[in-house]
C-alpha cells in the first residue's frame, strides 16, 4: 500500500519527540511531583507505540535495535541490586538513602538511591508494554 | 459525594459480574477490566474524597488526601494492565486453536 | 536443648546420613552403620532406671516452639516413658541387627530407603513417648503412621504391600485426626494448656466438664486405631506384607503399643470417669476374644501372629480399663487387688514385646530359609532347624501362658485382675462383672490353641521336601542372635520376675496411677510363681486341658464354615467404604466441575455476595449515613452520568469496536474522576494505561471473532441479572457501611505516618511515589516481577505455538 502519510509522519516526529522528553522529565520529577517509574515508563511506551503505528515496525526496529525481553531482565536486575545495596550497610533489603549536594550551576541537587530503583521499574514497564504490543502486532496467522 | 461514588462503583462491579457470566470470551476480558475499574474507585472512595490537597508536600497544605490508597491503586492499575494483556492474548490464542470463543463450546470433558 | 531432646532427634539426624553411607560404602550392609545408634540410645535411657529401687524422679526439659499457642517441645521422662523408651531402642537394636541378615545387600535393594524409614519411625516413636505436649505428641504420632505405611510398602512392586500400606495409613491417620480434635477439646477444657502434666494436675476439675466425653471418645478413637483394637484391627493383618523385621518392630513391639501408651498416659485424667472404665475394658475384651478366635482361622504364620498381636493388645487394653478402677480407691498396701490390673498390664507389655518379638523373628527365619509361611505346606522342621525350634518353643509356651515362662506369670496376673474387678462394688460390677473372667478365660483357650497350632503344624509332622523351593537348613547365626536374646529374656523374666518389679514396673505404675500413694511411698510389687491352689491356677489348668482337646481336634473344627474364611469379614466394610469414597468423590466433583467457566465464576459471585450479605444480617451491620454528604458539584454528576451510561451500555452492544471504544471511554472518565479526587499520579497512570490498552484491544481485535450472540433464554438472562445485581448490591452495602463507620469513629489513618515522614525519611515530596519506591519498595519490586511474568507469558503464548495435533 503506497499511500502518502506526509502530514501524519511529520506530526508524529514532532509529537513523539515531545512525548519522549516529557517521559524523561516525568521520570526524574517522580520523587517530588507527579510522575515516577510507572508513569514515565508508560509515557515512553506510548511515544514509541506512536512511532511504531505511524511508521513501520521493521523501520523502527532498525532505529531501536533493542530486545525488549533483555531489557525486562536488566530492569529487574537494577531494581534488585539497588535493594541489595542496603544490605551492605546492615539495613533491611530495599532501604533507600538520599543526600543533598551543592552543584555549581544547578544549585542544591538531591541524589537518592530510589532513582536507580525507579529506573529499573521504568525499564520493565517500557519493555513489558512494548513487548506485549509488538508480539501481538507481529503475530500473523 | 462518597455515597454517589459507592453506588457508581457498585454498578460498575455489577456490570462486570454480568459480563463474566456471558458466553463470549472477549466479554469476560471486558469484565475483568471493568471489575478493576470498579474496585479502584471503591478503594479510593472509602478513604475519603477531597479531604485535602493532593498528596504532594510541595502544596504546603494543612491536610492531604490519603496517599496510601493511591499508591495501592497505582500498583493495581499497572498489574491489571499486565493481566488484561495476558488474558487478551490467551483469549485470541484460544480462538485460533479451537476455532471458537464460545465458552459453551469450549467446555472440557465431563471426566476432567 | 537437653540430652533427652537429642535422644528424640538423633534418629532423624542419623537418617540424613543413611543415603550417604549407602552409596559411599556400597559393599558394606548399610545396617551396620545404623546399629550403634539404637544401642547407644538404649544405654543412655537405661541410665535413668532406678536400680536401687528408690523410685524414679521425673525429668523434664522444655524448648519453646510456638509459645504463643502453648506448643512447646517438652520432653518428659517418667516411668511410662522410660519403659517405652527402653522397648523402642532395645527391640530397635535387635531388629536392626536381625535386618542386616534378613534383607540381603543386593544390587536393586533400596536399603537406604529402608533404614531412613526405620530411623524416622524410631525418632517419631521416641518423640511420642517422651513429649509432654499434646500437639508435639500428635505430630510424632502421625509421623509413626507415615513411616509405618512407608515400611509396609517397602516392597512396593507387590500389590498387596501397597494395599496394606494404604489401609494402615487411612485407618491410623483418620484415627489420628480424631485424636487431634480430642486434644483440641482437652485444650479448651483444661484452660488453654497442651501440657499433659498440667492437665493431669487438674484432672478432678477437668472431668467435671461436659465436653469430657466427646474429648475422651475422640482420643480413644486415635488410640484404638493405632493399637488395632476391634473393629479397627483389620489393618494389622494386611500390614504383614512388610519385611519381617518391620513386623517384629512396628507391628508387634512398638508402634501398635502407641495406643496403649496413650491410654495409659491419659488414665490419670479420664480414668476418673465411669465411661472410660467400660469403653476401654469392653473394647479390650472384644479385641482379645475376636483376635484369638480369628488367629485360629489363619494359614499364614505371620497372619496367625498378627491376629495374636491384636488379641494380646486387647488384653493389655482391657487390663488398663480394669486398672482405672483403682483410681477410685485409696491405696492400701495389703489390698493389692485394686492395682493388680495395672501391674499386670505393664508386666504383660514387657513380656509381649519379648516373646512376640522372638516369634516374629523366628517366623521370619522360617520364611527366609524355606521360602514359605503357609502352615499347610510346613511341617517337621524340628529336626532340621533345632535352634529355631527351641526359640519358638520358648516363645510359644510363653504366649500360651505355660510355666515357668514370663507369659504364665502375666496371664495369672490377668486372671487375678479380672477376678478382682468382678468382685468390686462400683460401677454395677457386682451384677455385670461376672462376664469379665469368663471372657478372659475363653480368649486364653484360643490363645493356647493357636500357639499349639503353630507348634504342631510347623515343627512336628512330616517333612515334605517337595513343598520347598530350596534346600532347607538351619539359619545363619546372625539371624539367630536377636531371637535368642529375646528368648533368653523370656526365660529370665519368667524365672526372676522381680528384677523388673522396682526398676520398671513400679515407676510405670506411678505414672499411670499418680497420687494414689503418698510422697515417697511405693506400690507393693511382688510377682510369685506359686500362689497355692486358687481359682487362677485352676483356670490355667482348664485352659490347658480344653485347649489341648480343641487343638487335637482342630482338623474337624477347621472344616466348619466359620473357619474356612481366612479374611476378616470386617474387611468387606473397609473395601466397600474405600470404593464408595472414590465413586462418591467423583460424583461430587463432576457435579460442580462442569467445565463451564461461567459456572465457576457464578460460584464465586454467589459465594462472595452471599457471605457478605449473610455477615450483614448476622451482625446487623447495616449502617447507612447520608448526613455528611456534601453537595455534589454539577461537573461530577456529569462525569458520573457519562460513566454509568457507557458502563451500562456494555452488556447490550455486541459490536466489537463499539465495545472497545466504550471501554476506552470508561477508562478515560475514570482518569478524569481521579483528577477530580486529587490523585494526580493515578490520573496520569490511568490515562496512559488506557491509551496503551486501547491499542492493545485494537490489535487483538483482528484476531478475534464477532461477539457471540447470547442465547435468548429468559431464565438464564434473568439469573445473570439477579446474580450481578446481588454482587453489586453487596458491594454497595459494604461501601455504605464502611463509609458510615468512617464518619462515626475517629480512626487515625495509617497513612499519617507516610505524610509525616516522606520528607524526612525518604527525601521526597510526592508521597505516592515515595510509598512506591521507598516505604513499600518490595511490593513494587514484586509488582514489576508480575508484569514481567505476564509479558513473558504473552510472548510464550504467541511465539511458541503447538504443532498440529500436539496437545498439552
Amino acid at each position: 500500500m503506497k499511500t502518502n502519510f506526509l502530514m501524519f509522519h511529520t506530526i508524529t516526529r514532532i509529537v513523539s519527540f515531545i512525548v519522549l522528553s516529557f517521559s524523561i522529565y516525568l521520570f526524574f520529577a517522580g520523587h517530588n511531583a507527579p510522575g515516577g517509574g510507572f508513569i514515565g515508563g508508560l509515557m515512553m511506551a506510548g511515544a514509541l507505540i506512536l512511532l511504531y503505528v505511524s511508521f513501520d515496525i521493521d523501520k523502527i526496529k532498525k532505529v531501536i535495535p533493542f530486545d525488549y525481553t533483555t531489557i525486562i531482565g536488566w530492569g529487574l536486575l537494577i531494581a534488585i541490586l539497588t535493594g541489595l545495596n542496603s544490605l551492605l550497610f546492615g539495613d533491611a533489603f530495599l532501604t533507600q538513602y538520599f543526600e543533598y549536594y551543592q552543584v555549581p550551576i544547578m544549585g542544591e541537587v538531591e541524589l537518592t538511591t530510589a532513582l536507580p530503583f525507579d529506573l529499573g521499574i521504568y525499564m520493565v514497564v517500557v519493555a513489558v508494554a512494548l513487548l506485549t504490543i509488538l508480539s501481538i502486532a507481529e503475530d500473523v496467522s | 459525594m462518597e455515597i454517589l461514588m459507592i453506588f457508581t462503583s457498585g454498578i460498575i462491579i455489577a456490570v462486570a459480574t454480568y459480563l463474566f457470566l456471558t458466553r463470549s470470551l472477549l466479554r469476560v476480558v471486558f469484565g475483568v477490566v471493568m471489575l478493576s475499574h470498579g474496585v479502584h474507585l471503591l478503594i479510593l472512595t472509602l478513604s475519603g474524597l477531597q479531604t485535602g490537597a493532593p498528596p504532594l508536600l510541595t502544596e504546603n497544605a494543612d491536610a492531604y488526601t490519603d496517599p496510601l490508597p493511591q499508591a495501592v491503586i497505582l500498583t493495581a492499575i499497572v498489574i491489571s494492565f499486565g493481566m488484561t494483556a495476558f488474558l487478551l492474548v490467551l483469549a485470541y490464542r484460544t480462538y485460533q486453536d479451537h476455532g471458537t470463543d464460545d465458552l459453551e463450546e469450549l467446555r472440557g470433558n465431563a471426566d476432567e | 536443648m537437653s540430652l533427652l531432646h537429642f535422644v528424640v532427634l538423633a534418629p532423624f539426624i542419623m537418617a540424613i546420613f543413611m543415603p550417604f553411607f549407602y552409596y559411599k560404602f556400597r559393599s558394606v550392609h548399610t545396617g551396620w552403620f545404623l546399629l550403634p545408634l539404637p544401642l547407644i540410645l538404649f544405654i543412655y535411657i537405661a541410665t535413668y532406671i532406678p536400680i536401687n529401687g528408690g523410685g524414679l524422679e521425673p525429668v523434664e526439659h522444655t524448648v519453646p516452639w510456638v509459645p504463643s499457642l502453648g506448643i512447646n517441645f517438652s520432653v518428659y521422662l517418667d516411668g511410662l516413658s522410660l519403659l517405652f523408651g527402653l522397648l523402642i531402642t532395645g527391640i530397635g537394636t535387635l531388629v536392626v541387627l536381625y535386618s542386616i541378615f534378613y534383607i540381603k545387600n543386593k544390587v536393586d535393594e533400596p536399603l537406604n530407603n529402608f533404614y531412613v524409614y526405620l530411623l524416622m519411625f524410631m525418632g517419631a516413636m521416641l518423640g511420642v513417648v517422651f513429649s509432654d505436649n499434646l500437639i508435639v505428641l500428635y505430630v510424632f504420632w502421625e509421623l509413626t503412621s507415615l513411616s509405618s505405611a512407608l515400611l509396609i510398602a517397602y516392597w512396593f512392586h507387590k500389590e498387596k504391600s501397597r494395599y496394606g500400606a494404604q489401609k494402615s495409613m487411612l485407618i491410623t491417620v483418620s484415627g489420628g485426626f480424631a485424636m487431634l480434635a480430642g486434644f483440641s477439646l482437652l485444650y479448651v477444657i483444661a484452660g488453654s494448656t497442651f501440657s499433659i502434666r498440667e492437665i493431669i494436675a487438674q484432672a478432678d476439675v477437668v472431668v467435671q466438664d461436659p465436653l469430657i466425653l466427646p474429648a475422651m471418645l475422640l482420643i480413644l478413637l486415635g488410640a484404638f486405631t493405632k493399637s488395632a483394637q476391634f473393629p479397627f484391627h483389620i489393618w494389622l493383618p494386611d500390614a504383614m506384607e512388610a519385611p519381617t523385621p518391620v513386623s517384629a518392630y512396628l507391628h508387634s513391639a512398638t508402634m501398635v503399643k502407641a495406643g496403649i501408651y496413650l491410654v495409659a498416659r491419659m488414665t490419670p485424667v479420664f480414668g476418673l470417669t465411669v465411661e472410660w472404665f467400660w469403653i476401654v475394658l469392653i473394647f479390650g475384651l472384644v479385641t482379645l476374644t475376636w483376635g484369638s478366635i480369628s488367629a485360629v482361622r489363619q494359614t499364614d504364620l505371620k497372619g496367625i501372629l498378627a491376629f495374636s498381636t491384636v488379641s494380646q493388645l486387647g488384653l493389655i487394653m482391657s487390663l488398663l480399663g480394669m486398672g482405672s478402677a483403682a483410681l477410685h480407691f485409696d491405696y492400701v498396701e495389703t489390698e493389692a487387688i485394686y492395682y493388680t490390673a495395672i501391674m499386670a498390664a505393664v508386666f504383660h507389655l514387657i513380656n509381649h514385646a519379648t516373646f512376640k518379638g522372638a516369634l516374629f523373628m523366628v517366623v521370619g527365619i522360617i520364611d527366609h530359609e524355606t521360602g514359605t509361611r503357609d502352615v499347610r505346606k510346613l511341617g517337621g522342621l524340628m529336626a532340621i532347624m533345632p535352634i529355631t525350634f527351641t526359640v519358638s518353643l520358648i516363645g510359644l509356651a510363653a504366649m500360651a501362658g505355660l510355666p515357668p515362662f514370663n507369659g504364665f506369670l502375666s496371664k495369672e496376673l490377668f486372671f487375678t485382675a479380672s477376678l478382682n474387678v468382678a468382685s468390686l462394688d462400683i460401677f454395677n460390677l457386682e451384677t455385670l462383672g461376672f462376664f469379665i473372667p469368663v471372657v478372659a478365660w475363653i480368649a486364653s483357650v484360643f490363645t493356647f490353641v493357636y500357639s499349639m497350632m503353630i507348634f504342631t503344624r510347623t515343627f512336628t509332622g512330616e517333612f515334605k521336601p517337595e513343598n520347598y523351593k530350596e534346600d532347607v537348613h538351619e539359619a545363619p547365626i546372625g539371624l539367630l542372635i536377636s531371637p535368642i536374646i529375646l528368648a533368653s529374656l523370656v526365660i529370665i523374666f519368667g524365672l526372676f520376675p522381680n528384677i523388673l518389679a522396682y526398676t520398671l514396673i513400679e515407676p510405670t505404675m506411678q505414672s499411670i496411677l499418680p497420687g494414689l500413694t503418698s510422697v515417697g511411698e511405693q506400690f507393693y510389687v511382688n510377682i510369685y510363681h506359686w500362689h497355692g491352689i486358687n481359682t487362677e491356677l485352676l483356670m490355667t489348668i482348664a485352659v490347658v486341658l480344653i485347649g489341648l482337646a480343641i487343638a487335637l481336634n482342630l482338623k474337624k473344627w477347621q472344616e466348619s464354615y466359620f473357619f474356612q474364611r481366612e479374611r476378616d469379614p470386617l474387611n468387606a466394610v473397609y473395601d466397600l467404604g474405600l470404593d464408595q469414597l472414590v465413586v462418591q468423590a467423583q460424583n461430587v466433583t463432576n457435579m460442580q466441575m462442569t467445565g463451564r467457566l461461567r459456572d465457576y465464576l457464578l460460584y464465586m459471585a454467589v459465594f462472595i455476595s452471599g457471605i457478605m450479605l449473610w455477615t450483614f444480617f448476622r451482625y446487623d451491620a447495616f449502617a447507612i449515613d447520608f448526613s455528611n454528604e456534601l453537595a455534589v458539584p454539577f461537573y461530577v454528576i456529569l462525569v458520573v452520568a457519562a460513566l454509568l451510561a457507557s458502563t451500562l451500555a456494555l452488556p447490550f452492544i455486541s459490536h466489537r469496536i463499539t465495545n472497545i471504544v466504550l471501554l476506552g471511554v470508561v477508562g478515560f472518565l475514570i482518569a478524569l474522576l481521579f483528577v477530580i479526587f486529587r490523585a494526580p499520579d493515578l490520573a496520569l497512570t490511568q490515562l496512559l494505561v488506557e491509551t496503551v490498552m486501547v491499542v492493545l484491544f485494537l490489535l487483538t481485535y483482528r484476531h478475534l471473532p464477532e461477539i457471540t450472540k447470547e442465547a435468548k433464554n429468559i431464565w438464564s438472562t434473568s439469573m445473570k441479572a439477579i446474580v450481578s445485581a446481588a454482587v453489586g448490591g453487596a458491594v454497595i452495602l459494604t461501601g455504605l457501611s464502611v463509609h458510615a463507620l468512617n464518619q462515626g469513629t475517629d480512626i487515625t489513618p495509617i497513612s499519617d505516618y507516610f505524610i509525616e515522614n516522606s520528607k524526612t525519611l525518604a527525601g521526597g515530596y510526592n508521597m505516592v511515589n515515595v510509598i512506591l519506591v521507598d516505604f513499600r519498595g518490595l511490593d513494587t519490586l514484586l509488582e514489576v516481577l508480575v508484569l514481567a511474568i505476564a509479558a513473558l507469558g504473552v510472548v510464550t503464548l504467541i511465539k511458541h505455538k503447538m504443532k498440529e495435533g500436539e496437545d498439552v
